[in-house]
């Protein structure tokens, strides 16, 4: 027992890698929450009327609505919502438009998260190159890539830039699919949303690289709270990768986000996501809640949203990526691997919307929890009246590491048409001492056994990943996870 | 090579083995033989390192080391490799990364860089032959879905790859048709070299018409009570246990 028990007191102690603070000069909201607020909010972005009077919409909606709390299985105090900032910004030049622009204390910060902002060196590996937009609280400070992807006609932007360079395709489908009326947490992003990236494949564009965004909370006190709007037109694909991090503090810190994806006909979105914001502690204290709405819209026939998310991170994660399967012969999939431990909570799942027809949808989820987290799967999928020949497939997993922690199933499944198809298969098991004897009988110490176990049991949605992301998921897998086998 | 003396070892506070003594030379195969419940299983959990398994007295040397101080998987990495009884299976794990990863870690206890890849795929296709495993199995998961005979011969397999200088096989031929032991033993024939060395558990002698031993050892009541050349697995096989057991109790009286 000692053994296991030092093995657990050196996970509880392996540290968060990303918590370090960049020492930029930064500008603030005031604290608190109020509409002058978000009319500063706007000013300093120096929004359009529209985007403000949408805003003020937005905010004097979720002004009637009440913090949900009673249906998520999670377990955390009132957020102040008058003791955040809703707005930090690097003083520096918000957008450039050449590498010598950027403060170079954001280039290192990036480059500390392996993020290189620096487009030549991206050209070297042709295989991997990645367009990338990186955010940093409030404000997105750099995108990659830019000229070449306009070659093909695809805008990929901060959304910001995107508000004012691209107005009729913001106005066109912000809030297509994440109305601000939808629940709380978006109500609340809609009206105070920072930046965020925005990108748009014109009709029979194959995107010819990974676009990806990267999120960073730097300053304390602030919430964050973007937006991402992805639009694939007729016959176009992306594929589209979010990563995100955060410096470890004592105090909570809020994060509300809203994704919006829409496919037009034969369009076909990949999103995928390695979540790593902040945890807390081994106590619980602080970490960042994660309050996010992402949902995409099948649109036209024949296209297609997968959703692919890894998440490690986090104090409290409240998340359900979805798909509207409007479109006929439209497919949505949800591959998910949520990791906790220590204190960590997250209630995370899908919802599968089957509207068209021959629509079919694929959830894959697998949950560990380690230490004396809690980790729910939540997830509904419902197939509409008209909806013929709609298929669904459920395969949810939850692996327990030691005696303190729980796993939660929530399916629920609403079939309003008789030729609909719904599979649902959950198992629920532990990390066996036996398959770590295994193991360390093969030279294999405790450690890396627990990474390639775990590595193992995730392998369908790591499939998934685009290949650099999954070497950096399987590592991120291992850290978070390291020695919480009792 | 292994010199054990003296061994006691208890499971759950129950002592199993009671004064065990046993000496490997290099090269030597020695059969351990003996009837349910003398505790052949467990000599072979506690060399290995197996976490329930508690020794209370006595000393293993192996290869000049106290091997009670190192970890299972030292242990695993100073050459001592146990072919299970019942071979785990990982889901998701391929034979291939595992033993990849197994041979890494064994290298870089030794101060090795990494196994080249090539070189290490050249390993693979010329030991699956050792054993007849097929291409496809060495692909799959760790044990998922394996037949029984196909997981006795994957540890047949795993032990080829990892060249450990003790190898010891727990009753290795338990579940297996005449076929599939044949296959496991030539495996193991070919593995046999001056430098390494088997200590074998079985409750049979069947295997070892084709693994001959140097010694057999009988194992009761948590003692080696009797030690004989090849020959005495056959009287065994013949005359059972019970002139052992009466031998021992006379002894002990």
């Amino acid at each position: 027992m000692a053994d296991k028990n030092e093995i657990l007191e050196e996970h509880i102690s392996s540290e968060y890698k990303y918590g370090f603070v960049t020492d930029i000069d930064t500008e603030f909201a005031p604290k608190g929450l109020n509409e002058d607020i978000v009319r500063f909010i706007s000013k300093k972005k120096n929004e359009p009327e529209w985007m403000l009077e949408y805003r003020l919409k937005a905010f004097r909606h979720w002004l009637t609505m009440e913090e949900p709390k009673h249906w998520a299985h999670l377990d955390y105090p009132a957020v102040n919502f008058q003791d955040i900032s809703y707005y930090a910004a690097p003083k520096k030049k918000p957008t450039v438009n050449s590498m010598d622009e950027v403060d170079p204390e954001l280039v290192k910060t990036f480059e500390k998260l392996g993020i290189s902002l620096e487009e030549q060196k991206r050209l070297v590996g042709m295989e991997s190159k990645i367009a990338v937009d990186a955010v940093i609280d409030s404000v997105s400070v750099k995108t990659t890539f830019k000229e070449v992807l306009a070659e093909k006609g695809i805008i990929f932007c901060s959304f910001s830039e995107a508000v004012h360079e691209h107005p009729e395709l913001i106005r066109q489908y912000m809030g297509s699919v994440v109305p601000y009326t939808d629940n709380y947490y978006a109500a609340l992003n809609s009206a105070v949303f920072s930046d965020g990236s925005f990108c748009y494949i014109p009709k029979g564009v194959r995107c010819p690289m990974e676009l990806s965004t990267y999120f960073r909370i730097n300053s304390s006190g602030t919430g964050q709270f973007e937006r991402t709007l992805i639009v694939a037109d007729e016959g176009a694909y992306v594929s589209y990768l979010e990563g995100c991090t955060a410096p470890q503090r004592d105090e909570n810190q809020l994060h509300a986000a809203v994704v919006e994806i829409v496919a037009q006909k034969d369009g076909e979105v990949k999103y995928s996501t390695v979540q790593n914001w902040y945890p807390g502690d081994k106590n619980g204290k602080g970490g960042i809640y994660n309050f996010v709405t992402k949902r995409g819209i099948c649109a036209g026939s024949n296209s297609k949203i997968s959703w692919t998310q890894v998440e490690t991170g986090s104090a409290i994660t409240w998340k359900y990526p979805s798909v509207i399967l409007k479109g006929d012969n439209s497919i949505g999939e949800f591959y998910s691997v949520a990791v906790t431990n220590n204190m960590q909570q997250a209630d995370t799942g899908t919802k599968m919307l089957h509207i068209g027809r021959n629509t079919k949808s694929t959830i894959i989820s697998k949950g560990i929890s380690a230490g004396k987290s809690n980790n729910s799967y939540r997830g509904l999928v419902r197939i509409s009246k008209g909806a013929k020949n709609a298929r669904n497939f459920s395969q949810c997993d939850s692996l327990l590491m030691g005696d303190k922690c729980g796993a939660h199933t929530f399916p629920y499944i609403e079939i309003h048409d008789k030729s609909g198809v719904v599979e649902h298969e959950a198992t629920t098991s532990k990390i066996g001492e036996d398959q770590i004897f295994y193991c360390n009988q093969r030279g294999i110490d405790t450690e890396k056994a627990i990474g390639l176990i775990v590595n193992g049991y995730c392998k369908e949605v790591l499939n998934q990943l685009p290949m650099e992301f999954a070497v950096e998921a399987q590592k991120l897998l291992a850290v978070s996870l390291e020695g919480s086998v009792g | 090579m292994i010199s054990i003396k003296n061994l006691h070892a208890s499971v759950e506070g129950k002592e199993i083995l009671k004064g065990l003594n046993l000496e490997v030379k290099p090269g030597e195969v020695h059969a351990i033989m003996g009837p349910n419940g003398s505790g052949k299983s467990t000599l072979a959990s506690v060399l290995a390192g197996r976490e329930d398994y508690e020794v209370t007295e006595g000393e293993v040397t192996f290869n000049g080391k106290n091997l009670i101080e190192l970890s299972a998987e030292d242990r695993a990495r100073e050459g001592l490799f146990l072919a299970f009884q019942y071979p785990i299976e990982i889901p998701g794990v391929s034979n291939i990364n595992f033993l990849k990863t197994a041979i890494n870690e064994i290298r870089e206890y030794k101060g090795l860089d990494p196994i080249d890849p090539k070189q290490f795929l050249a390993l693979v296709k010329e030991k699956q032959k050792l054993v007849e495993l097929d291409g496809k199995l060495a692909n799959r998961s760790v044990n998922e879905g394996f037949s029984g005979g196909e997981k006795k011969r994957n540890e047949i397999f795993q032990m080829a790859m990892l060249e450990p200088t003790l190898g010891i096989l727990d009753e290795t031929d338990s579940g297996l048709d005449i076929d599939a032991l044949r296959i496991v033993a030539n495996g193991v024939n070919k593995l046999r070299s001056p430098e390494r060395s088997f200590i074998v558990v079985t409750h049979y002698q069947r295997l070892l018409d084709y693994i001959v031993p140097d010694y057999v050892h009988v194992l009761y009541n948590g003692r080696i009570v009797k030690t004989g050349p090849k020959e005495l697995a056959l009287e065994l096989e013949e005359k059972g246990y019970d002139w052992i057991k009466s031998d021992a109790q006379n002894a002990a009286v």
